[in-house]
């Protein structure tokens, strides 16, 4: 990326040059410019992420940690400096705290399968009604294996964390571990990650944050949040599919068993009995998502070559901008108005269904998420079956949320 | 806008204007189908005469304007029928919605062949479908 658009500057004069670097927007669906709405579900590559793995393949890929050779070693070390890069990108204390996974989905079955064993009957996990599936779906299999209590955690009519009902989830002292969106993926809620650590931590539990969504927005400090676990997948981050990371403190890590067996997780193996290697890799088993871990670390390059100063104003100008052009729409209700949202935006409109939106939309080049997005206990909380959601990344235009507007003002007029 | 060949006159009225909705009189047979992925949902009722053939069917859909007016024209279609020939009905439905080609014959259902650019709408349109055929098949064991 070229140095001159770092910085905290307004992203919109850069944004002809940072469309530039994703080969994807050029491309026409249905006849039409594609508009890529749809990036809370996976975000687009730029070309830095393409071709920091194909050179990888092209030019040294190895296996790693156990080549005697210069390939292996030269793979190990690209693979090892993504893990120092996560730890700064995430303002870890240390690199050994990194753990990289399959998605955050896999980072947070992590969790629930090795910190959850020490868990006993009678102690709580605490979730939020708008959590993901894949923070919801995990603590359920492990209530179920291991009779802990699932509590749930009620959220406002405008979508935002209710604050007072989470303190008195976590009045009797048997919550163990709170386990909490940091940034809705329906709503766009963006939650108080301190306040709800300092809650946690007073209560005896630890804080596990989901920030699948917040990450790639704004800048995450695990200690500064004062957090116990946070998890991200490389995919919403412009890296690509298959990795994710999860972080934990270093003394939870150390008093975690491990997760999946195999190599490169062990320190001495016999039939009678193995041994674990240290963090990060008692966590690590197997052969790892080489080439993706590369690419992760290529993306993560690329978004701090831009920065958050400058992301996070194009995203609050843009979600703004968005708010306003949707809410001329007729009909069109949008669904979450917490006070502190990102780039996230649900809707309904009218009685037209979202699979119908969604699909009008595509014909005119628009991709968009519509249905339950992976929370149906949200839906049924807000009283909806489903909803059509446009969500922004870094490559995002006014001019996009226009057409969008736009076009849904005719299909509208198309069905009312 | 692009006009999409999918949304024809006839799937946007039957969506918002159905013929055979509610509930029905001295039914005898229920089903019920649902998508998990999007939360839609069709509850079928009908009554089947003497000869096996379907007297009466009548639906209630909660879902996209695919999966209302596939309920709709469907309970259209099928009225009269026995289950052989409902069977073969919805055999040539899932043919033309994968290759966008109707056989003659197919009627007010070929509305729904331009699917086959739509892939990811087929389920709207066969959930009616797969509900009846289930239902008649439930029966067949009883």
């Amino acid at each position: 990326m070229d140095q001159t658009v770092t910085g905290p500057t307004d992203i919109a004069g850069s944004l002809r040059r940072i469309r530039a670097d994703f080969p994807i927007l050029s491309q026409k669906v249905h006849g039409k410019d594609l508009v890529f709405l749809d990036s809370a579900a996976s975000a687009q590559k730029p070309r830095q992420v393409i071709d920091a793995m194909a050179d990888t393949m092209r030019t040294q890929y190895a296996n790693i940690h156990r080549g005697l050779y210069w390939m292996s070693e030269r793979t190990t070390e690209a693979y090892e400096a993504v893990r120092d890069q996560v730890a700064a990108f995430l303002g870890a204390g240390a690199r050994e705290e990194i753990i990289f996974t399959r998605n955050s989905t896999e980072a947070i079955n992590l969790v629930a399968h090795s910190f959850g064993s020490l868990l006993k009957p009678g102690q709580v996990v605490l979730v939020s009604e708008m959590e993901h599936h894949a923070n919801l779906v995990p603590w359920q299999m492990l209530r179920d294996r291991t009779g802990v209590e699932l509590r749930v955690t009620p959220i406002t009519d405008d979508g935002a964390l209710d604050m007072d009902a989470l303190e008195r989830n976590l009045s009797d002292g048997r919550v163990a571990l709170v386990a909490i969106t940091h940034m809705s993926n329906v709503l766009g809620t963006i939650t108080d990650a301190r306040a709800i650590a300092d809650m946690a931590h007073a209560a005896g539990a630890k804080v596990l944050f989901d920030g699948s969504q917040l990450a790639v927005h704004r800048r995450v400090d695990v200690r500064a949040l004062d957090a116990d676990f946070y998890v991200v997948t490389g995919h919403k981050l412009y890296g690509p599919t298959g990795i994710g990371v999860l972080w934990a403190r270093r003394e939870i890590l150390d008093a975690m068993p491990p997760f999946l067996g195999g190599g490169d997780m062990i320190s001495t193996v016999s039939f009678e009995r193995s041994t674990w290697a240290s963090v990060p890799h008692k966590f690590e088993a197997g052969t790892p998502a080489i080439i993706e871990t590369i690419g992760l670390g290529a993306a993560l390059a690329y978004i701090e070559s831009i920065g958050f100063d400058a992301i996070g104003a194009h995203e609050e100008a843009l979600t703004a901008h968005a708010l306003k052009a949707l809410g001329n729409v007729s009909g069109l209700k949008v669904i979450g108005t917490a006070p502190d949202r990102g780039g996230v935006i649900s809707f309904t409109m009218d009685d037209v269904h979202p699979h119908d939106i969604a699909t009008l939309l595509d014909r005119n080049g628009i991709a968009v998420r519509a249905g339950h997005h992976c929370a149906e206990p949200l839906m049924h909380r807000l009283g909806v079956t489903a909803t059509a959601r446009a969500s922004f990344g870094i490559y995002t235009t006014p001019e996009e949320i226009d057409f969008l507007a736009a076009t849904l003002e005719q299909i509208r007029g198309f069905f009312v | 806008m692009a006009q999409d060949d999918l949304y024809r006159t006839v799937v946007l009225e039957r969506a918002r204007t159905p013929r055979y909705a509610g509930p029905l009189t001295g039914a005898d047979r229920h089903g019920e189908g649902s998508n998990p992925l999007c939360g839609d949902r069709v509850k079928l009722q009908a009554s089947v005469d003497a000869q096996g053939r379907i007297a009466a069917v009548r639906h209630e859909t909660r879902g996209c304007a695919i999966c209302a007016a596939s309920a709709d024209l469907m309970a259209e279609r099928v009225t009269g029928q026995k289950p052989a020939h409902v069977s073969q009905l919805h055999a040539e439905l899932v043919t033309t919605v994968e290759t966008g080609i109707a056989p003659e014959g197919l009627g007010d259902l070929s509305v729904f062949a331009p699917l086959h650019r739509h892939r990811s709408r087929i389920r709207c349109a066969m959930l009616p479908w797969s509900a009846l055929i289930e239902m008649l098949n439930d029966d067949k064991d009883r």
